[in-house]
């Protein structure tokens, strides 16, 4: 069990089933009074905030999560399927679940999910992924300057601008933390 | 780790510090202007043992144990010995040390500037504040008012005098009655109360609920509500004074209320001060007041944290 002086930006405990985490925490205690301890805690799977106070003397559960290494499957309707690399245990992701790193999902691709009890709740991606260049614009030579970009289509279909060298049918390297262009693949 | 990248990080170390040099001298200068404040109204500056046998038993603040004996948590008892011993005006800057309490406006080891002064009460203690801070404020070259957390905050006389009752009234989304009732008063102040006092002048809150008052005095003809105020600036609480209860009588029963209360929180219980309570039928007449110093360097410099006016916090050390 936490108490409430263990709490801190970042920690995550579970209220009401559900698993919180801290996204901004402050201590303040008025006059002679007692210690308060104000939070904004974000519900880790509706992402819904609240702001309760809790006081010296409360205390929380910490929140059951895991890790697991799994590798992607394929989706279908609104759900994103992983295996477990390990135990081969199959386990669904809704698409808002999932969110942006849809971008960079490709076959096989192994990325982290984060479980609450036996239920994925998250993803974390791998910070690079290479992925095939599936529509863009030839580079007209002459008329680009350093610096230019253009916009080119992924086999995900994520759409991003990158330098203008970067050919159809090539492969690039983009961060997922910022969706952008880090560098071409040398196949 | 690269060579590059260490000494790197140590510019950055230095650059964050260099941020903080200003907020050091500035401490300095307000350090001086307060002696030379006091010293100026017959005040004798005088130090007290850090070590004490018995804190005053608070059921909320928590002292830290060193050997047989205690960190002091505030100077408030010996100083009020002294008080009983003869001395009429005294002041004192003192470390303190509360166990537990870290937070933007809070470190456990910090600085506490109290002063007592015989044959007065809270009232005429607001004014003497009152002048304290636009004696600082003249002697920083800040004419009669202060910038801080995007408010301009005029010191000049009177400022806004608040009751907890007027304020509950006010601002609070629950009647003080009820808040103390179910024990709601500490967040109801916190939450809706604090953010508005502090504004346009600085705030005495002040005839705080007698249960809520250890050491004050209780109000001639109410005594439902203790002689008690605290001050705020930009909604930062500064100070906490009263007229003294100087019954030792009363004090005795309220020190065991509140080691009643400790016991019951599951908290240490430390001996009773037994030598302050012999000394406190001897105390004439007196008001006193605890003024946070690290605070008073935040709002003079606009410091978004307390971290930002000490020279290490609890992390760097």
């Amino acid at each position: 069990m936490y108490n409430a002086s263990d709490l801190r930006k970042g920690l995550k405990i579970e209220i009401d089933g559900e698993p919180y985490v801290v996204t901004v925490f402050e201590f303040s205690k008025p006059g002679k009074g007692q210690a308060l301890y104000r939070c904004k805690l974000k519900n880790m799977i509706t992402g819904v905030i609240i702001d309760p106070t809790y006081r010296s003397g409360d205390s929380f559960k910490p929140a059951d999560l895991s890790e697991r290494r799994m590798q992607y499957l394929y989706n279908q309707d609104d759900e994103f399927w992983f295996m477990d690399v390990e135990n081969y245990e199959q386990s669904a992701l809704k698409e808002d679940q999932v969110g942006d790193a849809k971008n960079y999902l490709i076959d096989n691709l192994e990325v982290d999910i984060l479980f609450f009890g036996d239920r994925p709740i998250g993803i974390t991606l791998p910070n690079f992924v290479d992925l095939a260049v599936t529509k863009a614009d030839p580079w007209a030579k002459g008329d680009s300057v350093t610096g230019d970009t253009k916009p080119i289509t992924l086999e995900t279909g994520y759409e991003l601008r990158v330098p203008p060298f970067i050919e159809e049918g090539g492969k690039i390297t983009v961060d997922t933390r910022t969706g952008e262009y880090v560098t071409r693949v040398k196949e | 780790m690269s060579h590059g990248s260490r000494n790197s990080a140590f510019e950055d170390e230095t650059a964050a510090f260099s941020n903080r040099k200003p907020l050091l001298l500035l401490r300095a200068r307000i350090v001086q202007s307060v002696r030379e404040f006091f010293i100026s109204r017959d005040y004798l500056e005088i130090e007290t043992p850090q070590l004490i046998p018995a804190p005053a038993p608070e059921a909320h603040i928590e002292s830290i144990p060193v050997g047989d004996r205690y960190l002091h948590a505030s100077p408030e008892l010996c100083m009020k010995r002294l008080l009983a011993k003869g001395f009429h005006r005294i002041f004192q800057i003192a470390r303190c040390f509360r166990e537990g309490e870290r937070g933007d406006l809070h470190l456990p080891e910090f600085s506490l500037l109290e002063w007592y002064r015989t044959g007065i009460d809270y009232h005429d203690l607001m004014d003497e504040c009152e002048a304290l801070f636009l004696f600082l404020a003249q002697k920083l070259g800040r004419g009669t008012g202060l910038h801080c957390r995007g408010l301009d905050i005029d010191l000049n006389t009177p400022w806004e005098r608040l009751s907890v009752e007027t304020a509950f009234e006010r601002f609070a989304t629950i009647p003080l009655d009820q808040a103390l009732l179910n024990n709601h008063f500490d967040p109801v102040i916190v939450n809706d109360i604090e953010p508005n006092l502090g504004i346009k002048t600085p705030t005495f809150l002040y005839d705080y609920p007698a249960s809520l008052a250890a050491l004050a005095r209780l109000k001639p003809g109410s005594p439902s509500v203790a002689e008690r105020f605290e001050i705020y600036v930009a909604g930062i609480e500064l100070a906490n004074g009263f007229s003294e209860l100087n019954d030792p009588l009363e004090q005795r029963r309220r020190f065991k209320k509140e080691l009643k209360q400790r016991v019951s929180l599951g908290r240490r219980v430390s001996p009773m001060p037994e030598k302050f309570l012999k000394d406190l039928s001897n105390m004439p007449e007196t008001a006193g007041i605890a003024l946070g110093l690290d605070r008073l360097v935040m709002i003079f410099g606009d410091a978004r944290t307390i971290d930002e006016v000490v020279a290490f916090t609890p992390e760097e050390v």
